[in-house]
């Protein structure tokens, strides 16, 4: 089982969803995290104008997506987000990043199921 | 000269009440367009300042406010009526002047002005000055620089009247006075922390800061063709239609204007600098709304966003930090509008452009007369108030947001449970 933390692109979002669910999706909805993040990697801020004068924002809003799966579903998850995520044919510098995190075990609270059962 | 009207005319009552409103709702309006341009930590302390005004004013306005503006006069200088101390005197009944409108409708009318004008201050030294300080500033700087300086240009036996200076709603009263009140209190406070660090400042909200601005304009109609109880009798009537049209010329133009020039400057036109087009336009033709031409508006405010522009891009290099540009649209608008209306004016006088040199003069004494004194009296009242009660907030409280510090609230919770 792992866990995969993926910081995207807000407008990608939907692009994302889409490639996922072709390959995770099995007849129920697949299960997907996902909350508003800032911060900046080595795409540095952006430029934002007021009252004529350019601002220099520090931090840009990304969308971080987390889902859980087993470990037969990782490669196709992974494949999936870099094909949502990417913007142009070459990509480009903000697109984001994608962490695997080894995952010890799930707990499903409704049953108490434990592990890929869980997931 | 028509026959002073005895009677009551209910069309002028209608539209004095219904203006009143209207320059009341410039207030919240003020709140907005300031209030989204600051950072989340300082929202509502941003638009408290504004919103004050009405409680602190409103209050100051009906006990010695009006009697000091619009009392009796004293040699041209001050009025007084202990009969208008907290209107007392002044029967439901009283018919005020030759308008055929009840003088209570005046005072209120005149008392809006007086509230949204130490509202229009606050924008220069938002997110740090300390709100008690600002409270006692707006009610000192209402009592001893807006009263006096509304009755010098307004009253009928003020000394500026008197000389021949056109201020139709409030370009000399208002805007310069204001603007330049906030340069003062703005060099007085100091930049603030992040200015000085060189950290990014940007706006929470524009949405606010565009309803804003859409307000303000609605209001402004009030403001200026409201204005025309000080030239006409009826008041709802020609000058009234003239103030009208150029209001929403002159606003039109401004923000056209103002457009343009971000999109030749930066490719981009932003929200910000439309709805900011649109202010500096409408602060131009205050002064001149019943006396030009409403092509002459379209002139007007275009120039003042031209000029307005360039004021605002200066002002990183002059080393102030006039948080968001009271003097850079407010005084610097203000003072172009009023020359300009010795410029365009044709009614009752001639301006410059139809040969006549003597308005010029004269509107440039009441903006000279207006910049010494409202900045002058600026300082005394902020050395007084900074001697005893401290201008500025604590470092805590401009670090943190004074939002939470000084008025323990925060302006959203829908991004946190």
């Amino acid at each position: 089982m792992k866990m995969i933390v993926a910081i995207i692109r807000p407008e990608r979002l939907d692009a994302v969803e889409e490639s996922l669910r072709a390959v995770l999706d099995e007849g129920d909805n697949f299960r997907l995290t996902v909350d508003g993040v800032e911060g900046h990697g080595r795409q540095s801020g952006e430029v934002e104008y007021f009252r004529g004068h350019p601002v220099h924002v520090r931090t840009v809003g990304r969308t971080r997506i987390t889902l859980c799966v087993n470990d037969a579903y990782v490669e196709p998850a992974i494949s999936a987000i870099i094909a949502g995520a990417r913007t142009g044919s070459q990509g480009a510098v903000g697109d984001g990043k994608i962490f695997v995190l080894p995952m010890d075990d799930v707990v499903r609270i409704r049953t108490g199921e434990r592990g890929s059962a869980a997931i | 000269m028509p026959t002073p009207t005895l009677t009551i005319d209910s069309g002028s009552t209608a539209w004095m009440l219904a203006s009143s409103a209207l320059v009341l709702l410039m207030v919240p309006g003020l709140a907005l367009f300031y209030g989204g341009m600051v950072r989340r930590k300082n929202v509502l302390s941003t638009m408290m300042m504004s919103f004050v005004a009405m409680a602190v004013i409103g209050v100051q306005w009906v006990v010695v406010g009006y009697a000091l503006a619009f009392g009796t006069s004293m040699g041209g200088w001050i009025g007084w009526d202990t009969a208008l101390v907290g209107l007392h005197g002044l029967a439901p009944t009283k018919l005020f002047g030759d308008k055929g409108i009840p003088e209570l409708v005046f005072v209120m009318f005149q008392g809006k002005f007086a509230i949204i004008t130490p509202a229009l201050i606050s924008g220069a030294v938002a997110e740090r000055v300390k709100f008690r300080s600002f409270v006692a500033f707006t009610a000192l700087w209402v009592t001893l620089v807006y009263c006096p300086l509304a009755h010098w240009v307004w009253a009928s036996d003020g000394w500026l009247f008197k000389q021949g200076v056109l201020d139709f709603a409030g370009g000399t009263v208002v805007h310069i006075s204001a603007g330049v009140s906030a340069l003062v209190l703005a060099w007085m406070v100091g930049p603030r922390r992040d200015v000085t660090r060189g950290a990014a400042i940007l706006p929470n909200n524009l949405v606010l800061t565009l309803t804003g601005a859409g307000l303000l304009w609605f209001g402004w109609f009030g403001f200026n063709a409201g204005s025309a109880v000080a030239v006409e009798s009826p008041v709802a009537g020609t000058s009234a239609g003239l103030a009208f049209a150029t209001t929403q010329a002159a606003a039109a133009s401004a923000g056209l204007t103002w457009m343009l020039v971000e999109r030749l400057r930066h490719g981009k036109v932003t929200s910000l600098g439309l709805a900011s087009g649109i202010v500096a336009g409408l602060v131009a033709i205050t002064p001149a709304a019943g006396h030009v031409q409403p092509w002459a508006a379209l002139i007007m405010g275009a120039l003042s966003s031209l000029v307005c522009f360039a004021a605002v891009q200066w002002k990183g290099r002059l080393g102030y930090d006039d948080s968001l540009d009271a003097f850079g649209v407010h005084g610097v608008g203000g003072i172009l509008g009023a020359v300009l209306t010795g410029v365009f004016c044709f009614t009752p006088v001639a301006g410059l452009l139809a040969g006549e040199t003597a308005q010029i003069g004269k509107q440039v004494l009441g903006v000279v007369v207006a910049i010494v004194f409202a900045g002058g009296m600026s300082w005394v009242i902020g050395a007084a108030v900074r001697a005893t009660m401290g201008l500025r907030a604590s470092e805590e409280e401009e670090r943190d947001g004074l939002d939470l510090h000084v008025h323990g609230e925060r302006g959203y919770h829908f991004d946190s449970l």
